[in-house]
């Protein structure tokens, strides 16, 4: 929320991070094309906050999250935590970091190690860092009876014996055992059903608020990002469309793009049905996207200008940046209406 | 009668700590009934070729000329006597040992060597990868018998060089399953979460890695103990394994086979004593394999 926006220093600072897969081919297995899975994404993250990244599939959200945690190096950019450079940070400066950002992986069942129990598999981080085995078994039957698992239940089980839901529970004690500030969560509730959805989002809060825990909430359900989030970031092919605060970006949508996935979201009055999809198709493939601003090729405003050059974020309200040359001060055409 | 419904003190007598992974393993494969047979089978073969000193009747060397190819039931000869008039059982017995050392020492060293290979390759990737895969392929162009020969012809007959020429044939194998099985794990978000973690490589490779690879590897190094039994006797056979006139089944058969003619049975022994053992390990890999395959 913008409150946090006042006189904190940003916890995370990214800066014109890019990172693109070659994709190799023929006998020589030479480089023929790049994947821009993430390209010249900036953003910051304060203390408190939780900062929702949401998009379409395969627009680069996993992969930011994972070159936030530096599990893969980028091919340009910085990401900085608490004032630290992440990217050139030593071996053993990054162990430590590594303590104070964790991640929460999507798919609750290749996230957990089939010959771990439970138990096992959350005190293995605290093992790590040197802790003893008894305090690390303690602390984590402690956490995962937090997360709402009863150690004596559960502790000693293995992960095919539990839910998705449960799986993820154990997820979260994972990733919060190293008592970390920073919580980038993949789409952590994509793979569950929707009433042990809103299970996981509540737990998730009431930690959050616990542990004064700062949050970057990736998803492709805007219902979530906006229950979740108080700034959300909205990504369209490895590039940021738009940023504000989650309540600007659900009353007053402006890029195209975001206007048109706040459209798809189904209503329940009656008054405003969808009369057509407010977008078709696929988004374009990453490996060559469309010239200047990538959105074009699926936009309804889309002019002449939009092909040649790509449009740089701009503010159009109080921490509200939108990319898009229909917010131009010379801007010919009219912003659409919601 | 009076039902009590107190909450138990200790929930653990309760539940029932489950069971560690290879502790289910092993519960399941004594509940199979063929494992159970051929586990008998291997033991009791097993047995009798570390017990041969005592449980053979005669030296398996010393022969007779006069009681050349006596049949199966002769009067103390239980299993007849070979070409130069050994005892058979004791010769069998004894025969064991080698055949036995032949066909689980390559598939051992495989294992060891091919997992450590295999797993290095697999998760470090790039040209490490390319260096080990391709040269395990130079290895497994050739067909494994072809492969032995030529080792084992370069290097001359005796048991030492068999088993090093059947390491050789077996340890392309070992990697290339370790290596597939370890690129599949370490694409896994466990082992993601682990780096996440700040684990290191060792960590990594032997909680998450190794942990998950080994079963695989298992099951596929105990279908290749018949093929080496096999490959070893078949080397035997050729006068490049074992030299005479120690006993080995191979080596009996090859020394045998001209007498087929005459006696049909004795010659057969050898080969039935290869068949039944590489049987059991056979069913024996396959029972792992089922319980090995738990998944919920």
């Amino acid at each position: 929320m913008s409150a946090a926006r006042v006189g904190a220093a940003p916890l995370l600072q990214v800066r014109g991070l890019r990172k693109h897969f070659p994709l190799r081919g023929g006998v020589l297995q030479r480089t023929q094309a790049w994947v821009r899975a993430v390209d010249d994404v900036s953003f910051d993250v304060y203390p408190a906050e939780t900062l929702g990244i949401v998009g379409e599939s395969g627009c680069g959200k996993s992969t930011l999250a994972r070159l936030i945690l530096k599990l893969i190096e980028p091919n340009d950019g910085t990401v900085r935590f608490d004032g630290e450079d992440v990217r050139g940070a030593s071996a053993d400066r990054m162990k430590r970091l590594r303590r104070d950002m964790q991640l929460v992986f999507q798919d609750p069942y290749a996230s957990l190690n089939p010959r771990l129990t439970i138990e096992d598999a959350v005190a293995f981080s605290l093992l790590v860092h040197g802790t003893s085995r008894a305090e690390a078994r303690e602390r984590a039957r402690a956490l995962l009876g937090r997360v709402g698992l009863d150690p004596r239940l559960y502790g000693r089980r293995y992960p095919h014996e539990l839910s998705g839901g449960q799986r993820q529970r154990v997820n979260i004690a994972r990733a919060l055992v190293l008592d970390p500030r920073l919580l980038v969560l993949d789409e952590p509730v994509s793979a569950l059903d929707k009433s042990v959805q809103a299970q996981v989002l509540n737990l998730l809060a009431g930690l959050k608020a616990e542990r004064a825990l700062t949050y970057v909430f990736i998803s492709h359900d805007l219902n979530v990002i906006e229950y979740v989030s108080d700034r959300v970031l909205v990504m369209y092919l490895g590039e940021i469309v738009e940023t504000g605060t989650a309540d600007a970006l659900a009353q007053a949508p402006k890029h195209p793009y975001t206007q048109a996935l706040f459209a798809s979201a189904p209503s329940l009055d009656p008054e405003h049905r969808l009369e057509r999809p407010p977008l078709s198709g696929d988004p374009p493939n990453p490996i060559n996207p469309p010239s200047g601003c990538r959105f074009r090729t699926r936009c309804a405003f889309a002019m002449p200008r939009c092909a040649t050059s790509a449009p740089a974020l701009r503010a159009v309200g109080a921490a509200h940046d939108v990319a898009c040359y229909l917010y131009e001060a010379d801007a010919v055409i009219e912003a659409p209406a919601r | 009668m009076a039902v009590t419904t107190a909450l138990p003190r200790d929930l653990d007598a309760v539940v029932g700590a489950p069971m560690s992974y290879w502790r289910t393993v092993g519960w399941r494969l004594a509940r199979d009934p063929a494992t159970l047979v051929a586990g008998a089978l291997l033991a009791l073969i097993a047995l009798s070729a570390l017990l041969a000193p005592w449980l053979a009747p005669y030296d398996p060397n010393a022969g007779s000329i006069r009681l050349r190819l006596a049949p199966v039931g002769a009067p103390a000869h239980v299993l007849g006597t070979d070409e130069q008039g050994r005892d058979m059982l004791s010769r069998l017995l004894w025969g064991g040992r080698m055949t036995l050392v032949a066909g689980l020492t390559p598939v051992l060293v495989a294992f060891v060597v091919g997992t450590a290979l295999g797993v290095l390759a697999g998760y470090v990737g790039g040209l490490t990868n390319t260096l080990v895969m391709r040269t395990m392929d130079i290895f497994y162009a050739f067909p494994a018998v072809l492969l032995a020969i030529a080792i084992s012809g370069a290097l001359g007959p005796g048991l030492p060089n068999t088993l090093i020429s059947l390491s050789i044939v077996f340890v392309p194998r070992v990697v290339r399953v370790a290596e597939s099985a370890t690129v599949q794990v370490k694409s896994l978000e466990y082992v993601a979460a682990a780096r996440a973690s700040g684990a290191g490589l060792g960590a990594i490779v032997r909680h998450h890695l190794l942990a998950n690879v080994l079963g695989p590897i298992l099951v596929f190094s105990s279908t290749q103990v018949s093929l080496s039994i096999i490959l070893a006797a078949g080397l035997s056979f050729l006068g490049l394994g074992v030299t005479p006139p120690a006993a080995e089944w191979g080596l009996m058969l090859n020394t045998l086979r001209q007498s087929i003619y005459v006696n049909a049975l004795v010659p057969a022994l050898p080969g039935l004593a290869i068949f039944i053992t590489s049987m059991a390990f056979n069913l024996l890999s396959d029972g792992l394999r089922d319980a090995m395959e738990i998944r919920a």
